[in-house]
């Protein structure tokens, strides 16, 4: 029971640090972007593609997979998304659809359709048995590394300049522009390192959700869970619906595995439902 | 009032080029015998294209599941076939009926929220759907599809007529219920319903002030959408006698989108035009090069978006500085 909390948790954690970034380019921006989990993709390929071609251990493809990533995202953001922003949503659906689609077939081309897998290093192999909770070593590694970066990432928002600046933008990316805040800049750095953070959950997810092409179109659904349940007005509202998607599709899928993701997609509705701008949306918010 | 009133009605005139359409899909029939399988997966793409053009070309709601009611009717059309009676067209009303009542169902869910929102949720059900449609395998045969539909034959008034391999009757019968389709959904969008569906997308808060009732007006849309989904869907199920997990795919959504968006949306032919263009681009590609077919559909997009959709339909714009 408690086994199941603790692997719900870490799935949740993992999951928040996939779709962090998504949070903020939908709040930012307000751009829908499907093509989220291609980044996160880029950075579980990085890690595997160092790791078992040249050798790389696992703790130093992790930086990397950000840094990789981070590249990606930063170069696309002034090519590519920047022209979208004040486009209709449906022609943001339509662009990065192509794009899922292209990196899906993309990476096919280039690597091949097959499942690829990394061997851990030995010391986050096994688990600890304390009395009747088994905790797994990677999932520990994982839950610490991504409450350090949630960590991280809300005393960025809430104390440093550019936090504040980033806060302005989102609530008011007309203003902040008035105010003397170049918002472009904001928005690319905003962009970079949100893709940056998905790259890094694809590197340290690569061994427990499994990583093959397909892998954008699988999870999409999931990132825009976290992102629409979560709201996108906060880091925390995004986190504890990751952690409440992690556990209830660990436990949906353990106790009831006939029904799969059948539980997550229903309690998504239910709760769209009832509170259509998220459960964790600022009284008077909306936009 | 009597000016609104011409205006309205001149804005529903028949025009030369919807009965050269008509010719052109009749004709199609008689001339092109040996490619009805093809023009089959056409004009079945083409309903479906139709119906996602009354929600999001009419009624502006941004769908990411209109495969649901696509799959349900697939799936409902292959089941009665299977278990109550092989005749088609009964079961094509089965179809459309239990993709109608879904579609009601369903759209009490995008009444509210924002677009990302009803995204969701559409993608929601439609995934809802395709979980169902694989676990519950003592009816749906699960991964492997409901195998083991045989239809009986067409009866018309001229006699009955039997599917055959070349696809000739599924043809002219798909081409049939199409036709019927487009009719009633084009005596749709001309009526004063129509009409009041393009001020709700244009401007929803001013629509609900003049009068409007915004949520019936959507409701009643989403269903017709979903009833015409579910229509294409029982036409896939019954011409090729087979319903696999794929008419839930999210695939199958964002494509009946791209077809749409190709043809243009909000002019209700658009799903036609966009049908036959991404078929026969599907065929040159495929052949040429068949796994990484996606890969240019995406490039598509991608150009198609940031150059501007609405350019697609009128060339005449290409050259001009905006």
């Amino acid at each position: 029971m408690l086994t199941l909390l603790f692997d719900g948790i870490a799935y949740g954690m993992l999951l928040f640090v996939l779709a962090v970034g998504l949070a903020v380019t939908l709040g930012l921006m307000n751009f829908i972007n499907l093509a989220h989990g291609a980044f996160a993709m880029a950075g579980g390929y990085i890690t595997v593609l160092l790791m078992n071609r040249l050798g790389v251990p696992f703790l130093a493809t992790l930086p990397l997979a950000f840094l990789g990533t981070a590249l990606i995202g930063a170069l696309l953001e002034p090519l590519l998304y920047r022209r979208l922003y004040g486009k209709p949503h449906l022609d943001q659906v339509l662009f990065s659809i192509g794009i899922v689609f292209m990196a899906v077939t993309g990476v096919d081309f280039i690597i091949g359709s097959t499942q690829q897998n990394i061997t851990l290093p030995a010391w986050l192999q096994g688990r600890f048995d304390i009395s009747w909770i088994g905790i797994g070593k990677y999932r520990l590694f994982i839950i610490v590394v991504c409450a350090a970066l949630a960590i991280g990432l809300q005393w960025m928002l809430a104390n440093t300049r550019f936090g504040s600046q980033l806060r302005a933008s989102v609530d008011d990316p007309r203003v902040a522009g008035g105010l003397g805040l170049n918002v472009n800049r904001i928005f690319l750095l905003t962009f970079a390192v949100g893709s940056g953070l998905a790259g890094l959950g694809g590197a340290l997810g690569a061994e427990i959700l499994g990583l093959d092409p397909s892998f954008p179109l699988k999870f999409m659904i999931y990132f825009l869970i976290v992102v629409s349940v979560g709201g996108t007005t906060t880091l925390t509202g995004p986190l504890l619906a990751a952690l409440l998607l992690g556990i209830a599709d660990v436990a949906g899928k353990y106790y009831v595995p006939k029904l799969g993701a059948f539980i997550v997609y229903t309690l998504m509705i239910v709760i769209l439902l009832l509170r259509p701008q998220g459960l964790f949306a600022r009284a008077g918010g909306g936009k | 009032m009597k000016a609104v009133a011409q205006a309205l009605r001149a804005h529903a005139r028949w025009r030369w080029w919807e009965f050269a359409l008509l010719a052109v899909l009749l004709l199609s029939w008689l001339l092109l015998p040996g490619q009805s399988l093809l023009l089959n997966e056409i004009a079945i793409l083409a309903l479906f294209a139709v119906s996602l053009d009354l929600i999001l070309g009419y009624a502006g709601i941004v769908s990411l599941g209109h495969a649901a009611f696509f799959g349900i009717g697939s799936y409902a059309a292959a089941l009665f076939a299977k278990l109550v009676m092989p005749d088609p067209w009964v079961g094509m009303v089965v179809a459309i009926a239990v993709a109608a009542v879904l579609g009601a169902l369903c759209s009490v869910l995008i009444l509210r929220g924002s677009d990302l929102t009803r995204l969701m949720v559409t993608l929601g059900v439609a995934s809802i759907l395709y979980e169902l449609a694989n676990k519950l395998d003592w009816l749906t045969g699960g991964a492997d599809g409901l195998q083991g539909v045989v239809m009986g034959p067409l009866r018309t008034p001229f006699g009955a007529f039997e599917f055959d391999l070349g696809g000739r009757t599924a043809y002219a019968y798909t081409l049939l219920v199409l036709i019927i389709c487009v009719l009633v959904a084009r005596r749709l969008v001309h009526s004063p319903f129509g009409t009041s569906l393009q001020a709700l997308r244009d401007n929803r808060l001013r629509a609900a002030s003049i009068g409007l009732s915004v949520n019936a007006r959507l409701v009643v849309v989403y269903t017709v959408a979903a009833a015409i989904a579910g229509a294409a869907g029982g036409l896939l199920a019954q011409t090729t006698g087979f319903a696999s997990l794929d008419v839930f795919d999210f695939h199958r959504s964002a494509e009946v989108m791209l077809v749409l968006v190709i043809g243009g949306t909000g002019y209700l032919y658009g799903g036609i035009f966009g049908a036959i263009v991404f078929k026969l681009l599907h065929d040159l590609i495929s052949a040429w090069t068949p796994q990484y077919w996606n890969f240019w559909l995406g490039l598509f997009l991608v150009i198609l978006v940031l150059v501007g959709r609405e350019k697609l339909t009128r060339p005449w714009t290409w050259w001009k500085k905006s």
